[in-house]
């Protein structure tokens, strides 16, 4: 390789390593007592529950009275921190280890129809608490809207926030069809609940009475005829009771929508995008990232999992497998491999090698096509085939480690190009699951050191 | 081979991209498909590569052997509109309708009422025929909801039984049930070889059978290439350091002594063994989990550049030689 080469060679593997991104510095955050709520969001499947129950954890552990909100009933995930089945009240998570800092973990899955049907309880007399929750609207809208879940999630993170139980509170988002949903369902549903056409449900013989709204009094007899033919009498009816209750009940539902967002926006928030380095996660979390700018939501940064690293990295995956082939077939050996042979040192062969690595190595430094004598014994040659085999198959896998690097580097630095402003933090892969506390703490070791996978910088 | 493909699998497992690598594999060969999409995602577009889709089937692909891939994103309230059309013949009405939010409300207040109208769509693209009588498409795939919505997305008629007792949206939902649970349709599950994923998968199996829908295949996603096996990674563990520091060196990576480059890269390769080994076992004990449910796998190959159009016609070229189509 030319000086000039090497040089360009070193550079490359520099800005491999260190990332033009900012750090995300985790540990300043978690203990900072004015950090009392931190939302993760994300795509699905990028290890969001895991990484809100891992700050949780590594939060108690630092000395803060701590409850995770989760939302995803990932029944793994309660188990890894003892507890049978989360439910809607926050159970205390046992086998912390103790700093002397009096921290506390505690955890609760969100119930989204127990947490509605508390809040028609805590808002209506019984009678009336009775007749919604009996409602078939109500069940429908309790337990399968799109975006009650959303809208729950941030009614508990009020409540929670409200009780001022708790130092921090960690919150897992839903796994929405989009990350955007999350924002949007509750002005949606506040908006909905308040909107127009609840007000003609509710009082059309009012709007009706006013002159001006003459056309839309049409307009609203065409549609309750339209939506009574296409939804039969008894459901309209239904509709109309369902809305006449919730409507005494909530007494404006955008103002609590308000609410919520108002405490999202507070400074005490701290928002992570967490995401996988692949395109659609990252994509997505980009997205979120613009979003809750347009929102005027503190995000703090972008938790990046899953990222793969390796303590050979210096080998190139073209290198490795050029290597590979050389073993396998030892005597189609290309200029390269030969190349690569020669540049070896002679010393390393001198002395108490066995006869049979001697020998090939010449025939590695053959020219092309000439054909080396087989050795003798059949035994340790064929031990040493194995070898080579095995140590073929060694490095096509770090020649497919080497791939997936090259691959997320790009993904990362397209998103870091797009907002070199978000600082990052990285968690390398981790070949199974997390099953327990264990597990939890060493996410949470991972979170916090900047460079997980940073190698040992000598030079090749 | 069902009529209806629904695919539905854990978030994150590529259940868009399997379905539209079924929809390119059942267009071979002079056949024609349509994907639909219910989440409004726009994720069809952006495997395609296409503008983002409108409420409108177009084509968006050619299959090998001259079939056609169309696609639809279904938009509720549009769809919505267009059933008040086509029942009601409403006109003007309907887009008063819309302006009032009556629309927004009748597919929000009621997520069933929405998700009968996005089945309804599709059970409608199963059954049109053009005028000769013959079917218009040969196939519908389906980009569903994922695994842990996907029984109460497609059961609804339990869902709008409770609201609408009579009348057409009632008998809508019992039209859409029929097709739904007829042989006419199959459900697959998209998962990974990872325990959450497949854990999801055994879950919605049981549920979809419990409402009685039929369920298809598994398929399993992302399946990364053996590159060593059981007996290679036994010999991982008996093979000396030196024995391999002297193989790679053969190969060419330097000096096998202690601290030659040879040598050095013998942890870090062992050590990306070690992550393989564990890996791999890990992955061996899901596919035995997924083999105890006892329906048909099919394993489709982790892209190692990363998905683009020409992966997913790779795909679809894999489902055919595993006999999906």
């Amino acid at each position: 390789m030319s000086p000039e080469a090497a040089k360009a060679n070193a550079q490359e593997s520099a800005r491999h390593r260190l990332s033009p991104a900012r750090v995300l510095d985790i540990d300043p955050l978690l203990d900072d007592p004015k950090t009392r709520i931190m939302v993760c969001c994300g795509s699905g499947g990028v290890g969001k529950t895991t990484t809100a129950a891992a700050l949780g954890l590594r939060a108690a552990e630092r000395g803060r009275k701590v409850v995770v909100l989760t939302i995803d009933p990932a029944r793994r995930l309660a188990q890894s921190m003892g507890i049978d089945s989360l439910d809607n009240i926050p159970r205390r998570v046992k086998g912390l280890e103790d700093s002397g800092g009096g921290g506390e973990l505690h955890a609760m899955m969100l119930d989204m129809k127990r947490t509605f049907d508390e809040i028609v309880e805590a808002h209506a007399d019984p009678e009336r608490a009775a007749a919604i929750l009996s409602n078939p609207f109500y069940q429908s809208l309790s337990a399968g809207f799109a975006g009650t879940q959303e809208y729950m999630a941030m009614e508990k993170l009020g409540q929670l926030r409200a009780k001022e139980e708790w130092d921090l509170i960690v919150v897992d988002t839903p796994p929405s069809r989009s990350a955007l949903d999350f924002l949007d369902a509750p002005k949606r549903l506040g908006s909905f609940l308040d909107g127009k056409l609840i007000r003609l449900l509710l009082a059309p013989a009012k709007v009706g009475g006013r002159a001006g709204m003459k056309f839309l009094n049409v307009g609203m007899s065409m549609m309750t005829g339209a939506l009574g033919k296409l939804l039969g009498g008894q459901l309209l009816k239904d509709v109309q009771t369902f809305v006449a209750a919730m409507d005494s009940m909530f007494g404006g539902f955008r103002t609590r929508a308000d609410a919520t967002y108002k405490l999202l926006q507070a400074p005490g928030t701290a928002f992570l995008v967490v995401a996988a380095p692949e395109r659609d996660a990252l994509r997505e979390a980009a997205y979120f990232v613009e979003r809750l700018a347009a929102e005027d939501m503190p995000l703090a940064g972008l938790v990046l999992n899953r990222v793969h690293g390796s303590g050979a990295d210096r080998l190139s995956a073209e290198r490795a497998l050029g290597a590979a082939e050389n073993l396998v077939e030892p005597r189609i050996v290309d200029q390269h491999g030969g190349k690569a042979g020669l540049r070896n040192s002679p010393d390393t062969y001198g002395s108490s090698e066995s006869l049979a690595s001697t020998a090939r190595d010449t025939a590695d430094g053959a020219p092309d096509g000439s054909t080396a004598s087989e050795p003798g014994s059949p035994g340790p040659d064929q031990e040493d085939q194995s070898v080579d085999r095995l140590t073929a198959g060694l490095l096509r896998l770090h020649a497919d480690r080497m791939h997936v690097l090259s691959r997320e580097q790009r993904t990362r630095d397209r998103f870091t190009a797009r907002h070199p402003e978000v600082a990052v933090t990285e968690v390398a892969a981790l070949p199974g699951d997390v099953h327990d506390l264990v597990g939890l703490r060493d996410i949470g070791d991972r979170l916090a050191a900047n460079r997980p996978e940073l190698p040992e910088t000598d030079g090749n | 081979m069902s009529r209806l493909q629904v695919v539905s699998g854990k978030g994150g497992t590529g259940k868009t991209t399997v379905a539209a690598a079924l929809a390119l594999a059942l267009a071979t060969e002079g056949k024609r498909t349509l994907l639909v999409e219910v989440e409004g995602r726009q994720g069809i577009a952006q495997l395609f590569e296409t503008d983002a889709l409108p409420y409108e089937e177009r084509k968006i692909a050619v299959a090998p052997g001259g079939g056609e891939v169309y696609a639809l994103a279904i938009d509720p309230e549009l769809a919505l509109l267009d059933y008040l059309q086509m029942f009601y013949k409403l006109g003007g009405a309907g887009r008063a309708l819309k302006k009032l939010g009556a629309i927004d409300f009748a597919t929000t207040i009621a997520p069933g009422l929405r998700d009968v109208l996005l089945t309804g769509k599709a059970c409608e693209a199963v059954r049109r025929k053009d005028k000769s009588g013959r079917f218009a498409y040969d196939y519908v795939v389906m980009d569903a909801p994922p695994t842990g919505r996907i029984t109460r997305f497609l059961n609804v008629n339990d869902e709008v039984a409770g609201l609408a007792k009579i009348g057409p949206i009632h008998n809508q939902a019992q039209a859409v049930m029929r097709v739904l649970k007829s042989k006419e349709t199959a459900v697959h599950l998209v998962t990974l070889l990872e325990e959450m994923p497949v854990q999801e998968t055994a879950d919605g199996i049981s549920e979809l059978r419990a409402a009685r829908l039929p369920v298809g295949r598994i398929m399993v996603n992302m399946v990364r290439p053996e590159v060593l096996d059981a007996a290679d990674l036994e010999l991982v563990r008996s093979t000396p350091r030196t024995a391999l520091a002297k193989s790679l060196s053969a190969a060419g990576l330097g000096g096998a002594r202690r601290g030659g480059n040879a040598e050095k890269l013998v942890d870090p390769l062992l050590a990306e063994a070690e992550e393989y080994a564990e890996r791999y076992a890990l992955e061996e004990e899901q596919r035995s989990v997924l083999a105890e449910l006892g329906l048909p796998l099919h394993e489709l190959p982790l892209l190692a550049e990363g998905m683009d159009l020409g992966g997913l016609y790779g795909l679809a070229r894999e489902l055919r030689r595993q006999g999906l189509s």
